[in-house]
């Protein structure tokens, strides 16, 4: 069951739509780094609901056609440099959302169904922007109603702090992580450590445990979230982070920065 | 980053007491993403409510509830069990709709910031909606937004670090200025032109009270969720 952040991202192929958590729940940045290595291209990108510092290194590195999320940034240090520049040159298409819109089309496929009623949003802009979007009124209340279609991913890859042997991943409270590997056709997980204990068999543990049931593969990869940080496990690397900001400005340093960083891995 | 640029120390304490005064009495506040002056507002609230509002900050570990994923938040909000919420943004005009998108024409933008967040919908779910902007200028505010990222809808405030106004009969009018600005000042700051609310008079100061709170237990959130912020307020 065990594998390596490489074997991971050799199970994604080009073109692939990917679900990538934000930066506060959990990054597989090992896995990141190897899907670049490959030369990975193409990829699709899911944000749950909002895309950070990985999908920035993957638009970097040329592996990224396309992004649907509610946001995308560095959170604290700006804009996303390389998707900022990628979206100037049309390199990269956004499909524009909302966070609700994202956990909706989620739901969706999670539930087996096509699509799920969402509650507001009408009266903003971005209805405009999602001819996919279908509007009509609600057949229970009569009310002006917005319907989302499903999202269902190829691939959802995150990291978490604890897997076992089984292929069983403790997420704890970062619920989003649940809902996504429920709604993608295969999850991939690096972890922290695989514990010999069987985490479904403690309901403290189990209660926040995605089953194997929904796991493709399990790779150990410690530090595995750096320089992005793990909830109750490390922090981010704020140096690291700003010194990706300034450097990701240029083409040519945001390249030296990212072989540098592949060198070191 | 919108909402982020920071004024005076002095002026962000007193858009920390205007927006904690409006939270005063109310259940459940939440606080979004690069949010940290309504994040010390609501701690100070919720300190000087004794323990009401309940306050959510996202991102923070040590003050936020949720326990069900991203989602949850926006599920409380179409539940109705949540009261307030605080929006900022690129652009917010004389209506009180907000642009976090981007510039230019929708749908051909020329400049994209870093997107719509969870406004579009929180902005139509949430009894109160605080607007703020902590770099009250012309190109922040402005007749009309490029881009509706949400509406304003009567009864709207919006805080900035030098006023204060509230949307009536389709428009923001002047409920207050800060100290050290007047309406004309304010006027020339200003994209929009607006009319001044009846009783409209200068913004009151950071109480006594809350400005202990600030320095004691919300002090202690906000070096989590904020530490910039934190320091400069020390």
């Amino acid at each position: 069951m065990t594998a390596t952040p490489a074997e991971l991202a050799g199970v994604i192929p080009d073109g692939a739509t990917l679900a990538l958590a934000p930066d506060y729940s959990g990054c597989s940045l090992a896995t990141i780094r190897e899907l670049i290595r490959r030369g990975a291209r193409g990829l699709h990108l899911v944000g749950l609901p909002q895309l950070g510092l990985q999908a920035d290194l993957l638009i970097a590195a040329g592996c990224v056609a396309g992004i649907e999320t509610a946001a995308i940034s560095l959170g604290e240090l700006g804009l996303a440099p390389a998707f900022d520049r990628a979206w100037r040159a049309g390199d990269v298409t956004v499909t524009e959302s909302t966070c609700p819109a994202i956990h909706a089309g989620l739901t969706a496929a999670e539930k087996g169904v096509s699509h799920l009623p969402l509650a507001g949003v009408i009266g903003s802009d971005l209805v405009g922007l999602r001819p996919d979007w279908r509007l009509g009124p609600d057949p229970f209340t009569g009310e002006p109603g917005l319907l989302v279609p499903a999202i269902r991913p190829d691939f959802l890859l995150f990291h978490a702090a604890v897997g076992d042997k089984a292929g069983n991943v403790w997420i704890g409270v970062r619920r989003e992580l649940m809902l996504a590997a429920h709604a993608a056709r295969r999850t991939l997980v690096t972890v922290e450590e695989i514990t010999e204990q069987d985490l479904l068999s403690d309901d403290l543990w189990a209660a926040g445990t995605i089953p194997a049931l929904y796991v493709e593969r399990v790779a150990r990869a410690p530090a595995g979230a750096a320089p992005v940080g793990l909830r109750g496990r490390y922090g981010p690397d704020r140096a690291w982070l700003a010194a990706y900001a300034e450097a990701a400005r240029e083409p040519a340093t945001c390249k030296a920065f990212i072989d540098a960083w592949l060198r070191d891995g | 980053m919108p909402g982020c640029v920071m004024a005076e120390p002095e002026r962000l304490l007193v858009m920390i007491g205007v927006i904690a005064r409006l939270l005063t009495g109310l259940g459940h506040v939440a606080v979004g993403a690069s949010s940290p002056v309504p994040a010390a507002a609501a701690l100070v609230a919720r300190e000087l409510g004794g323990g009401r509002p309940t306050v959510s900050i996202l991102g923070s570990e040590s003050s936020n509830p949720f326990t069900d994923g991203g989602r949850e938040l926006f599920d409380c909000a179409a539940q109705g069990r949540l009261d307030a919420f605080f929006l900022s943004g690129a652009q917010i005009d004389a209506t009180g709709a907000v642009n976090l998108l981007g510039l230019g024409e929708p749908g051909r933008l020329r400049r994209r910031f870093m997107g719509s967040f969870g406004a579009p919908y929180l902005a139509s779910l949430v009894p109160n909606v605080i607007l703020f902007r902590t770099d009250h200028g012309v190109r922040t505010l402005v007749e009309k937004v490029d881009f509706v990222t949400a509406p304003g809808v009567d009864g709207r405030w919006l805080v900035t670090d030098r006023a204060v106004f509230r949307r009536a009969a389709g428009r923001l009018r002047l409920v207050s200025w800060h100290a050290g600005e007047t309406p004309g000042t304010v006027r020339a700051a200003t994209g929009f032109a607006f009319e001044t609310a009846p009783g409209a008079g200068e913004t009151p100061g950071l109480e006594t009270a809350a400005a202990a709170e600030l320095r004691g237990p919300v002090e202690a959130v906000l070096r989590e969720v904020y530490p910039a912020f934190a320091a400069q307020l020390a």
